[in-house]
């Protein structure tokens, strides 16, 4: 359909520098632009570093888009991008351009949450999100169950980690196992040759008196270095592959167990997994297993889609346009700890005082 | 001929526009902590004040520092932004540069900047118009010799008086003094730097949480 939204996305809270271009809810392109190879021998993140590699990458990356989209961005209806939450230095350079790209072409800016993002890139994957739709979101930065009744507008958090992400345990787990970074893919590939119930790791926060919905991986991480510790002091051979197939195991019954117990509290029958932990292709099975038994409809993107990346948050501008959100104003903050509960950041409106810049730039910008 | 001139290195988030004879507008503001949110407002202010609109720039100017990282990259990445959009070409020039061109000054003199981490970003110039020495960051101490007895412009001057005894203005940057320099260098038919940052420093580089032995010996 040709008047459903044509939006650029822009994503820049990690160390991906992604940019999207989305029809509606049908992805045109996906330019991807990481610098994970450079934190590799970190093992982990170095926030100067994404930065560096974003404002190199930022201006390449949507020209790229552009092309492989076949669109001209005179067409585009809006620009969206990150604000926020996010490594500080890092979406500064993606919420800039995305300013400068939005000023230059005279289109509504549409700064939005990463999160709400992350679940709303699926909408590219198997159509309109169902309303409402529960979220399990895990990758390295995040962990957290929302109850979304509407992404553009209504989203609730129902809990998340209380300590490490989902994704950081498998980042530290392989680091003490020296399988590098990142750690998903590799104790994932690994995990598939060694037997899940050869070690019993603590499952956190799974007491009948502990929070339902919120997770902590701090006590498995630590226990599984423990283990790990106590057969190299004892001078035994370590079986990599049962402890990484038992520690997954761990994360993943967990996370599935909560989820799945949050979409029966609360009504919902679809549960949506997002995150670059959603590629991992036990809790996909898993999740699929317990959600079937619970009579719930799974929907997870592919793998390139739960990644950090530019089409979801192309997905979530192109959502906001349809349904008339406000816009954002030509300050948009990039807000490092922007509320999940905020899917996007609307601009101030008249209600300022002193600035007359905003009255000026949204005749001009928003006609 | 319209020059849009942007610079984030410092403290000042600064804009002009430039007709190639004059500077035609400019706004300046000092606010360390708020490139990312003023910069787009002031390049909406210039063009509004000159009654003109960013097609009718034809030439983009920006400072590529040295600067402290992250206000840095703002002004950068959006001139480089609107380069690929307008299809004009960027011009990098050393926000050093700027600042000694505003000075006016006819005789030997250094440019130094807050580095922050008790250092400055310094350069060395024989006039306004040129410089003679790499830009730098170091210690003021560490160069009060290489300094000794010549006038300092710049906020380095004002953060490190012991150092640095003879200051001149200005104290910060201005857009519209490293716009007049592009002017001059573009009629001069005068190279620039490539539009990409000095940083003059390396990343801190260091793995976020060390993984620490859990298991007491
Ligand atoms: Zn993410």
């Amino acid at each position: 359909m040709a008047d459903e939204p044509l939006v650029l996305g822009i994503e820049t809270s990690c160390d991906e520098t992604g940019v999207g271009i989305v029809r509606g809810t049908t992805l045109l392109a996906d330019a991807v632009a990481s610098s994970v190879d450079t934190h590799a021998r970190f093992g982990g993140v170095v926030p100067e570093i994404a930065s560096r590699a974003h404002l190199e990458a930022m201006v390449p990356t949507i020209e790229r888009a552009l092309k492989t989209a076949g669109i001209s961005a005179r067409d585009l209806d809006g620009i969206a991008v990150t604000a926020g939450p996010g490594l500080a230095g890092a979406l500064l350079v993606g919420v800039s351009a995305a300013k400068a790209y939005a000023y230059a072409l005279n289109k509504p800016l549409y700064g939005v949450n990463h999160l709400a993002s992350h679940i709303c890139v699926d909408q590219l994957e198997h159509g309109p999100l169902p309303e409402p739709t529960m979220a399990l979101l895990v990758s390295g930065g995040h962990s957290s169950l929302l109850l979304a009744p509407d992404i553009t507008a209504d989203v609730r958090p129902m809990g998340a980690t209380i300590d490490d992400a989902a994704g950081e345990a498998f980042d530290k787990i392989a680091r003490v196992l020296d399988l590098g970074f990142p750690g998903g893919p590799v104790i994932d590939r690994l995990a598939k040759e060694g037997d899940p119930k050869a070690i019993a790791f603590p499952r956190g926060l799974s007491g009948s008196r502990d929070p339902a919905y919120d997770f902590s991986f701090s006590g498995l991480k630590t226990a599984v270095a423990r283990w790990i510790e106590a057969k190299r002091n004892a001078g035994e051979e370590v079986p990599v592959r049962d402890v990484a197939a038992s520690f997954q195991e761990a994360v993943v019954d967990v996370l599935t167990r909560k989820a799945v117990r949050a979409c029966k509290d609360e009504g919902v029958d679809h549960l949506m997994i997002g995150g670059g932990v959603a590629a991992n292709s036990r809790l996909r099975a898993l999740a699929q297993e317990r959600c079937e038994k619970a009579g719930i409809r799974l929907r997870v993107p592919r793998p390139g889609l739960c990644t950090d990346n530019g089409a979801m948050v192309a997905a979530l501008g192109a959502e906001m346009v349809a349904r008339n959100r406000p816009a954002s104003d030509l300050d948009l903050s990039a807000d490092s700890s922007l509320p999940v509960t905020d899917p996007h950041v609307p601009g101030a409106g008249h209600s300022h005082d002193h600035d007359h810049v905003h009255e000026v730039s949204k005749e001009n910008l928003y006609p | 001929m319209l020059l849009l001139a942007v610079d984030t290195a410092t403290p000042a988030v600064t804009v002009a526009l430039h007709d190639g004879t004059d500077v035609v507008a400019e706004t300046s503001r000092v606010d360390a902590r708020r490139h990312g949110e003023l910069l787009l407002p002031a390049v909406h202010q210039v063009l509004g004040d000159a009654g003109l609109t960013l097609d009718a720039v034809t030439d983009l100017v920006v400072g590529v520092g040295p600067g402290p990282y992250t206000g840095l990259r703002v002004g950068l990445v959006t001139a480089a932004t609107f380069g690929s959009v307008l299809g004009v070409p960027v011009h990098g020039l050393c926000t050093l540069d700027g600042l000694a061109y505003a000075s006016g000054i006819e005789e030997p003199f250094v440019v130094a900047t807050d580095a922050r981490r008790k250092e400055v970003y310094w350069a060395r110039y024989d006039d306004f118009r040129t410089r003679v020495s790499e830009p730098s960051v170091d210690r003021p101490a560490d160069i009060a010799e290489q300094v000794a007895g010549v006038p300092v412009v710049g906020a380095g001057a004002v953060l490190y008086p012991e150092v640095f005894p003879d200051a001149r203005g200005p104290e910060h940057q201005s857009a519209a003094a490293l716009a007049s320099l592009a002017a001059e260098r573009l009629a001069a038919g005068a190279g620039f730097l490539a539009p990409v940052p000095l940083y003059l420093r390396r990343p801190d580089a260091q793995v976020p949480k060390n993984y620490k032995v859990v298991t007491p010996q």
